[in-house]
Order: C-alpha cells, then sequence, then structure tokens
C-alpha cells in the first residue's frame, strides 16, 4: 500500500501535511469495512494485554490510550472532533463501562466499527499506551485529559480501542466478580469466591497465593464459579500451601479458621485438581495422613510398571530374560521377594505378544498379585481352590508352585471373564486344573474339604485407581457396603470349604485390591468373630501392617499379622492380603442371648443398679454361668489361647485383658438385662459384631482371668460375677457398656462417645486402657448412669443415650 | 462329562496318531498316574483320573473345562485339534518342521508356512503327514500337514506352500473365546 493508504504509518509531526491529511485509512474504512473485524482482533490481543498491564498498574488507561493517540495524531484532532461527534453514541456506550459493567458484546460491535478507523492509531497506541505516560510530553495531554472527562467526545481511535478491549475484558471478569478492572489481577478472579480463606490467609501475611480481595461469595456463586474452569495450577499451589499450613497449623494457620475449614478448602481442591469424587475423597482422607494422601493421589495418576512372571513350568527366569532381551525388551528382575517376577521398563515389541508368551513361558501379572500365592504358598499334592480366579494369573501361579501336581480348583462366577482363564491356564500349561462357573457362596455344598483356599475377593477397586480411574467418581457409600457384604459371604464360605484337619494345610489366604477398611479389616474381622479361624503371619516381610483400630472401629489385634500395600511407598497396585489358619472345622453357633440370659437382675445400663443387684447374687450366677461360658469357651480356646494369658497379666495384651474385664463386667450386667430385651437386636449388623467381639473377648478374659477377677473383683465390682454373662450378651448390651464407660470417661472424651453406637467395643479397648488406672470407676460412674433410660431405648438410639449421658 | 464311546476314540486317536504315531501309548499309560480322555460338551479332555474324580462333583452346566482340552468333535462327528494340545503333541512328535524367524510371525498369524520360511524338515516325511511346527529356538509354535514331501520340498519355488497351517499358539490372542 502507498505512503497515504498505508494505515500502519503514523501521521506524526508538527508538520503541515501531517496535520492536513487524515490518511488515507479513513477513506478506506468506509468502504472496507471487513477489514476493521480483523483489525480489532489483532487490536484485541494486545490491547487486552495492554489493558491488562493498565489495570495493573492504575487507573490511567484513557490518558494513557488518548494521549499517544494524540500524538499521532494531533492534526485529526479538530477532524477527529467531528467525527466522534458523530459518534459519541457508541463512544458513551464505551464510557459505560468504566463507571459499571456492562454487557460486552452490544457495544463491542460499535467498538470495532469505531476501531476499524483508528487502526493504525491503535497499534501505535498500542505499543505506547501502558508504558509511556511520562513520555507523553503532550502538547495534547490537555485533550486526552479533557477527552476523558468529555467521556466520548474526541476519543481518538486508539483510545477506543483500548477502551473497548477493557470493556471486553472487564465484560469477561464482571460475571462472577463484582470487583472491576482496576485492582484485581486477571488470575484471583477466578476462584474468588472459592478462597475466602485465601483471603484471610493473604491478610495474615505470608499466606498463600494470591487471594486478593476478599470477597465471600455466596454459595450459588460458588457453583456458578466452579461452573468456570478452574485454573488447575492454582488449584495445585493452593493443595501445597494448605498441606504446607496443615502440617505446622499452631504455627501458620489464620486466625479465626479453623482447620476444617482448612480441611474442607482442601478436600475440594483435591477434587478439582485429580477428578476425585467427593465420598471417596473423605475415605482417602481418613486413610492417609494428608503428605501421603497427595503422594497417593499423585501415585494413582500413573501407571504402575509392568512386571510379568515366568512360567516356572516351562522355561527359566534367566532364559526367559535372555529371551526378551534378545527380542527388544529392556528388563530386570523384579526384586528379592520373588524368583519368577521381571519389571519390564520398556519394549519394542508388543510384550504380550511375543512367541515366547504365546508359548507360555511368562505371564503378564501385577507384582501385587503374586503375593498371595506366595503368602498362601500351596504344597505339592494340595487339593486347592481357587475361589474367584479369573483371569488366572494366581492359579496359574500356584499351578507352577504345585509343578503340576494336586488339583485346583478354579472357579469364577462371571462366565465372560472365565474364557480368559481357560485360555491363559492352557497357554501355560497347566493341567491339574478344574475351571468351574459358581457363584463363590455355593461352595462348601458344591465341593469341600480342600487344604488350601485362595480368596482373591471382587471389590470396589480402590487400590487400582491407576488402572480404571473411573473408580474415582463411581464408587460412593453403596458400593463399598456391598462389596464388603459379599466379602463377608464369600470369606465365610472360603472358610467352610477348609478343612481345619488337612495335614499339610488348613489356610486360606483372603486378598482384596482395595484399600478401605471397610472391605479389608472389617470383612477379616467379621470372619474372625464368627468362624474358628485366626489369623496368622503371610510369610511376607514387606508391606505395611493392618489396622486393628481405624476411626470408631476396632479390630482384633492379630490384624496385625495382615498386610497392606500402597502404589506411593511400594510401586505396586493397592492391595490387602490376610492369612487365616483355620483350627477347627465346627462352625460356632452364633450366640444370641443364650444360657446367660438366666441371670435376670440386672436391669439395667446403669451400672448400679445392676452391680447392687447383681451383687447379691454375683458369687452362684457367675459360677454358673462361669461353667457354661467355659464350655462354650473350649471351641475358642486355640484361638483365645494364643491372646490370653492364661493368669495373664504380664503380657503386653493384658493391660488390655486387665482392663477388660471390668469392661466386660459392666457390660454383663447391662447384658443380662439387655438379653432379656430382644429389641436391641433389632439394631442390625453392629449388633452381632459386638457380641462377636465381647464373646470372644470375653471368653478370653473369663477364662484366664475369670478366676482371678471374680475372687480379686467380685466385691468392689458386682459385674463380675456377671462375666459369665457377657458370654451370652446381646449386642445391646455390649454397645450399652461401652456407653456406660465412656460416660465418665467421655467427658473426658467427647468423641469418644459420639462412636459408641458404632463398635462398642472397640470403645472398649480404649476404656481398657483407660480402666486401669481407674478400676473403681465403674461403681462410680452407675450413679450417673442411673438416670439412663432403659436398655431398649438406648439400643435403639445409642447415639442419643449418648448425648443423653453427656448432658447428664 | 462322560467317558467317549469307541467310535470316538477311535476317530480321535487316528487323528492324534496323524501327529504323534504310535508315541500315543505313552499319553495314556503315564508313569506318574492314570490319565483318561472325557468328554463334555463336545469337547476332549486330557485329565489324570484324581482330578477327575473331583471334577465328577461338579455338576455339568457349571464344569467349564477340566485338565487339558485336545480338540472337539464337530457336529459331524469329525474330530478337530486344538492348539491347546500341543504341549502333548510336541515332545512326542515324530515329524518336525523348523521356520525361520522371519517367517514365524506369518505363521503366527495363521498362514500356512511357505518354501522361503522354511528352515529345516525331518527327513522322510511323506506327504499330507501331520507334523509340529517348531521355531529354530525349538520352540513348538503349533501343527500343520506337510504339504510336500521332504523330497519335494528341496524341488519346489520359494513362494509354494510347504506346510498347511493348522493350529498355532497366536490363536490364544486370536481366538480366545473359541478355546471354550
Amino acid at each position: 500500500m502507498g505512503r497515504k493508504l498505508d494505515p500502519t504509518k503514523e501521521k506524526r509531526g508538527p508538520g503541515r501535511k501531517a496535520r492536513k491529511q487524515k490518511g488515507a485509512e479513513t477513506e478506506l474504512v468506509r468502504f472496507l469495512p471487513a477489514v476493521s473485524e480483523e483489525n480489532s482482533k489483532r487490536l484485541s490481543s494486545r490491547a487486552r494485554k495492554r489493558a491488562a498491564k493498565r489495570r495493573l498498574g492504575s487507573a490511567e488507561p484513557p490518558k494513557t490510550n488518548k494521549s499517544p493517540e494524540a500524538k499521532p495524531l494531533p492534526g485529526k484532532l479538530p477532524k477527529g472532533a467531528l467525527q466522534t461527534a458523530g459518534k459519541k453514541g457508541p463512544q458513551s456506550l464505551f464510557n459505560a463501562p468504566r463507571g459499571k459493567k456492562r454487557p460486552a458484546p452490544g457495544s463491542d460491535e460499535e467498538e470495532e466499527e469505531e476501531d476499524s478507523e483508528e487502526d493504525g492509531m491503535v497499534n501505535h497506541g498500542d505499543l505506547w499506551g501502558s508504558e509511556d505516560d511520562a513520555d507523553m510530553v503532550d502538547d495534547y495531554g490537555a485533550d486526552s485529559n479533557s477527552e476523558d472527562e468529555e467521556e466520548g467526545e474526541e476519543l481518538l481511535p486508539i483510545e477506543r480501542a483500548a477502551r473497548k478491549q477493557k470493556a471486553r475484558e472487564a465484560a469477561a471478569g464482571i460475571q462472577w466478580s463484582e470487583e472491576e478492572t482496576e485492582d484485581e489481577e486477571e488470575e484471583k478472579e477466578v476462584t474468588p469466591e472459592s478462597c475466602p480463606p485465601k483471603e484471610e490467609e493473604a491478610d495474615g501475611g505470608l499466606q498463600i497465593n494470591v487471594d486478593e480481595e476478599p470477597f465471600v461469595l455466596p454459595p450459588a456463586g460458588e457453583t456458578e464459579q466452579d461452573a468456570q474452569v478452574p485454573d488447575l495450577q492454582r488449584v495445585h499451589k493452593r493443595i501445597q500451601d494448605i498441606v504446607g499450613i496443615l502440617r505446622d497449623f499452631g504455627a501458620q494457620r489464620e486466625e479465626g479458621r479453623s482447620r476444617s475449614e482448612y480441611l474442607n478448602r482442601l478436600k475440594k481442591d483435591l477434587a478439582i485438581y485429580y477428578s476425585y469424587g467427593d465420598f471417596l475423597l473423605g475415605k482417602l482422607m481418613d486413610l492417609f495422613p494428608l503428605s501421603e494422601l497427595v503422594e497417593f493421589l499423585e501415585a494413582n495418576e500413573v501407571p504402575r510398571p509392568v512386571t510379568l512372571r515366568t512360567n516356572t513350568l516351562k522355561t527359566r527366569r534367566r532364559d526367559l530374560a535372555q529371551a526378551l532381551i534378545n527380542r527388544g525388551v529392556n528388563l530386570d528382575p523384579l526384586g528379592k521377594w520373588s524368583k519368577t517376577g521381571l519389571v519390564v521398563y520398556d519394549s519394542s515389541v508388543p510384550i504380550g505378544a511375543t512367541p515366547e508368551y504365546l508359548a507360555g513361558h511368562y505371564m503378564l501379572q501385577g507384582a501385587s498379585s503374586m503375593l498371595p500365592v506366595m503368602a498362601l504358598a500351596p504344597q505339592e499334592h494340595e487339593r486347592i481352590l481357587d475361589m474367584c480366579c479369573a483371569p488366572g494369573g494366581k492359579t496359574s501361579y500356584m499351578a507352577q508352585l504345585m509343578k503340576n501336581t494336586g488339583v485346583i480348583l478354579a472357579n469364577d462366577a462371571n462366565a465372560e471373564r472365565l474364557k480368559s482363564v481357560v485360555g491363559n491356564l492352557h497357554r501355560l500349561g497347566v493341567t491339574n486344573t478344574i475351571i468351574s462357573h459358581y457363584d463363590g457362596r455355593q461352595f462348601p455344598t458344591v465341593v469341600g474339604g480342600f487344604d488350601r483356599v485362595l480368596l482373591d475377593a471382587p471389590c470396589s477397586g480402590t487400590g487400582v485407581i491407576s488402572k480404571d480411574p473411573a473408580v474415582k467418581t463411581n464408587k460412593d457409600e453403596k458400593d463399598i457396603l456391598r462389596c464388603a457384604h459379599l466379602q463377608k459371604e464369600l470369606l465365610l464360605s472360603a472358610i467352610d470349604s477348609v478343612n481345619a484337619t488337612s495335614k499339610t494345610g488348613g489356610y486360606l489366604v483372603y486378598c482384596t485390591c482395595s484399600i478401605t477398611v471397610e472391605e479389608n479389616e472389617w470383612v477379616v474381622d467379621y470372619a474372625l468373630k464368627k468362624r474358628n479361624v485366626r489369623l496368622v503371619p503371610t510369610g511376607l516381610d514387606f508391606g505395611q501392617e493392618g489396622f486393628t483400630r481405624f476411626r470408631e472401629r476396632r479390630f482384633h489385634p492379630s490384624l496385625r499379622s495382615t498386610r497392606r500395600f500402597y502404589p506411593h511407598t511400594h510401586n505396586m497396585d493397592g492391595f490387602f492380603i490376610a492369612k487365616f489358619k483355620k483350627f477347627s472345622n465346627s462352625i460356632p453357633q452364633s450366640q444370641t442371648g443364650n444360657s446367660e440370659t438366666a441371670t435376670p437382675t440386672n436391669v439395667d445400663l446403669p451400672q448400679v443398679i445392676p452391680k447392687s443387684e447383681n451383687s447379691s447374687q454375683p458369687a452362684k450366677k457367675a459360677k454358673g454361668a462361669a461353667k457354661t461360658k467355659q464350655q462354650l469357651q473350649k471351641q475358642q480356646h486355640p484361638k483365645k489361647a494364643s491372646f490370653q494369658k492364661p493368669n495373664g497379666i504380664s503380657k503386653g495384651a493384658d493391660p488390655e485383658l486387665s482392663t477388660v474385664p471390668s469392661v466386660t463386667k459392666t457390660q454383663a450386667s447391662s447384658s443380662f438385662q439387655d438379653s432379656s430385651q430382644p429389641a436391641g437386636k433389632a439394631k442390625g449388623i453392629r449388633e452381632p459384631k459386638v457380641t462377636g467381639k465381647l464373646k470372644q473377648r470375653s471368653p478370653k478374659l473369663q477364662s484366664s482371668k475369670k478366676v482371678a477377677f471374680l475372687k480379686q473383683n467380685a466385691p468392689p465390682k458386682g459385674t463380675d460375677t456377671q462375666t459369665p454373662a457377657v458370654l451370652s450378651p446381646s449386642k445391646t448390651q455390649a454397645t450399652l457398656k461401652p456407653k456406660d464407660h465412656h460416660q465418665p470417661l467421655g467427658r473426658a472424651k467427647g468423641v469418644e462417645k459420639q462412636q459408641l453406637p458404632e463398635q462398642p467395643f472397640k470403645k472398649a479397648a480404649f476404656r481398657k486402657q483407660n480402666d486401669t488406672p481407674k478400676g473403681p470407676q465403674p461403681p462410680t460412674v452407675s450413679p450417673i448412669s442411673s438416670s439412663r433410660p432403659p436398655p431398649a431405648k438406648r439400643k435403639k438410639s445409642q447415639s442419643r443415650g449418648n448425648s443423653q449421658l453427656l448432658l447428664s | 462329562m462322560r467317558p467317549l464311546t469307541e467310535e470316538e476314540t477311535r476317530v480321535m486317536f487316528e487323528k492324534i496318531a496323524k501327529y504323534i504315531g504310535e508315541n500315543l501309548q505313552l499319553l495314556v499309560d503315564r508313569p506318574d498316574g492314570t490319565y483318561c480322555f472325557r468328554l463334555h460338551n463336545d469337547r476332549v479332555y486330557y485329565v489324570s483320573e484324581k482330578i477327575m474324580k473331583l471334577a465328577a462333583n461338579i455338576s455339568g452346566d457349571k464344569l467349564v473345562s477340566l485338565g487339558t482340552c485336545f480338540g472337539k468333535f464337530t457336529k459331524t462327528h469329525k474330530f478337530r485339534l486344538h492348539v491347546t494340545a500341543l504341549d502333548y503333541l510336541a515332545p512326542y512328535a515324530k515329524y518336525k518342521v523348523w521356520i525361520k524367524p522371519g517367517a514365524e510371525q506369518s505363521f503366527l498369524y495363521g498362514n500356512h508356512v511357505l518354501k522361503s520360511g522354511l528352515g529345516r524338515i525331518t527327513e522322510n516325511t511323506s506327504q499330507y503327514q501331520g507334523v509340529v511346527v517348531y521355531s529354530m529356538a525349538d520352540i513348538p509354535l503349533g501343527f500343520g500337514v506337510a504339504a510336500k514331501s521332504t523330497q519335494d520340498c528341496r524341488k519346489v519355488d520359494p513362494m509354494a506352500i510347504v506346510v498347511f497351517h493348522q493350529a498355532d499358539i497366536g490363536e490364544y490372542v486370536r481366538h480366545e473365546e473359541t478355546l471354550t
């Protein structure tokens, strides 16, 4: 384009020509409207940046915009005035945003039209605009100022463009934030509502990011906010900040902000950043301390390394490794703990389709899936049951350990997946297997009497999130409980399928690829109560021990021999493994309100009353009950023996045991009462658990310490004599007892009380420890408890009862 | 699950004998126990007696597989040998064919073996003799039928088929569903 027609050429200088000529662009504009669009866009990006800068700086944009414009178009002013006058309308629209927010689109079009005139000018203006306020020694400074004031009279094209830009950006930001352009950073606007805590943090100084303005949006506003794309980087930074604060909460907290607010904020941020559902994230926050939590979530984003297991029926690990390396696979032995495992770092050929794979020399298997079979340690010529065998990795591992001797019954409930089992077993050359398609719960009836059983139960899959990210969002409370229920049923069936009198066996391994306590420790604990099994060490020397207590639940102490594996600590899929030994083939009857209920005297929870009443009859009933109890306990002796210290006082468990009696005794008193109240049993699962626990524990205590306690404690604790009753406690009793105890103690520990309804026995554990120092407490407690309502009501509303106790 | 009838047994043994000849006896009389063939859902399973006894407790519709599946009887009562029997054919095979590494992939995809891929072949293999195919590393890859006798294989041009493909281990991945 010629000099005159070139819109980018600025007319500068005091010369005659500069003043005279409007410039060809003005003519152009009349018949090239389309051009303006693009130009305006071009304008926008730069103008936007400038506007942003200006916003950051101060409220001088108009001047900066105008001044450059003024410079290049000195001569234009008079004419510009004519023009602008004509455009006052649109310009006034321009002005509107200054004062308030206005919808961007309406004015934008007009602005763009205006821009078209100003193309060339604007560009230059852009260049100058932000920096050059000082440089603009303007003759026209006055003009620009006046223009500002006039608001729309003589806006130079650049200024108009700039204003448009600002308006546009403002409009974009407007929707959710009231603040305006002036002082806000753009990023901050993204999540203002969501960070009320942040604001304060910022005030506190040293606090994290940005949180700029302290505006607190209502929850509705917040959801709008969430609808927008969250800035992940900010969220991530905020996560790190909050974790840092919570680690040193006392020092770094924001005044007036509670820990739970930080935690809530953290939870939301984690959910946004890692795309988790609320429920699962809550579960994870309960499981892991915060630093580990972030590591765990990070580990779930990344897949675990590919591992394979050599099929020793057909080859050796050394030879296989050599053959694969020749094909171009980069691999290493898996670790000291595995003699057949290999980890593949990378491969130039598909590792699942090499001729060695097809010939059955190896099987692709996760490292954590090798562990349960190592724990089970099947021997040759044994009869093994694999209840949920698909896709057959563990089954084939067992077969190779058994060297194709004995029999393995590989069962799965899913017909589709059974096909892969057939394929894998044939490929790997396993010949000692029968594959069946039963529901695992049918097992002992179809065929039983196995030497060992492996139960790799179907689970929620929270340990293999890296393989299946859908688990992050589609699991909720119901799913977990459903899984847990199914797992309990399967585990009981599996236990019943084991032959306890097997010469070489009698073992069962229960494993899941989940990390939730409901599916792991809870299920194992349930089985311990319901069947004649005990936990034994798995033989795996690495891995984290299972929980013996978790939140409000208390599990059997032998759960320490179970093992947990996590992706972030062991670099293998999340897993849980428990090994049981069955010591008796008989199935213990569920003991609900048996003979012990014969002692009716204990009316109720209030410990005082029962104690007083019972004390009169303690000796007789206790002894009578003791005998029956002992008979019952005989079944459980082997198990108990391992835990009880006959007359046991010195061993570690003793403190617990010693305190337990006091607890159980008080419980017994209430249990007497409760046993007469069937209503309590309506409670549900909790009760059986409680009773189970009580039964198992109390017998232990009782058998070992009954004598001791009876004799020692008879006088001070009328409940001692009631210990026999504990054997047949209704669950409610157990629950009640804990409550009673909790009351006095609960004062000190408000939290425990709340948890009572769940697992009273677990509380018992607490109490035991507390009770030791306060031996005589129960009696003292009773006066308070006497005001309590009768057990029936309590059973139904234990929590209510607790609160009542608290109040009283 | 039931034992095979005479007729079925004859048909099956004839088929197997094509590959391993009189070594078939070794399959039945094994030193480490008695093995037998059982028919279930038209498929023949080779299984030791001990295992078979346990499997008898399982109801027919729930039993999916036992021991090793050798093959199946078609609707017209012909016996078709599956690749899953390879583990028992390979050690006793009388006539073997080794193919070059380059031709492995092609065979594993189900193609016939061409002369160009032929590495070695047992001497005095007659035409249409059942052969077991190996890789040069002595890994059994499958089995087939010789299209040409050994003599003819020497004379024929490189693009001619020398072994008809019948089953290969690639079917574990390609035809997983048909295995059961």
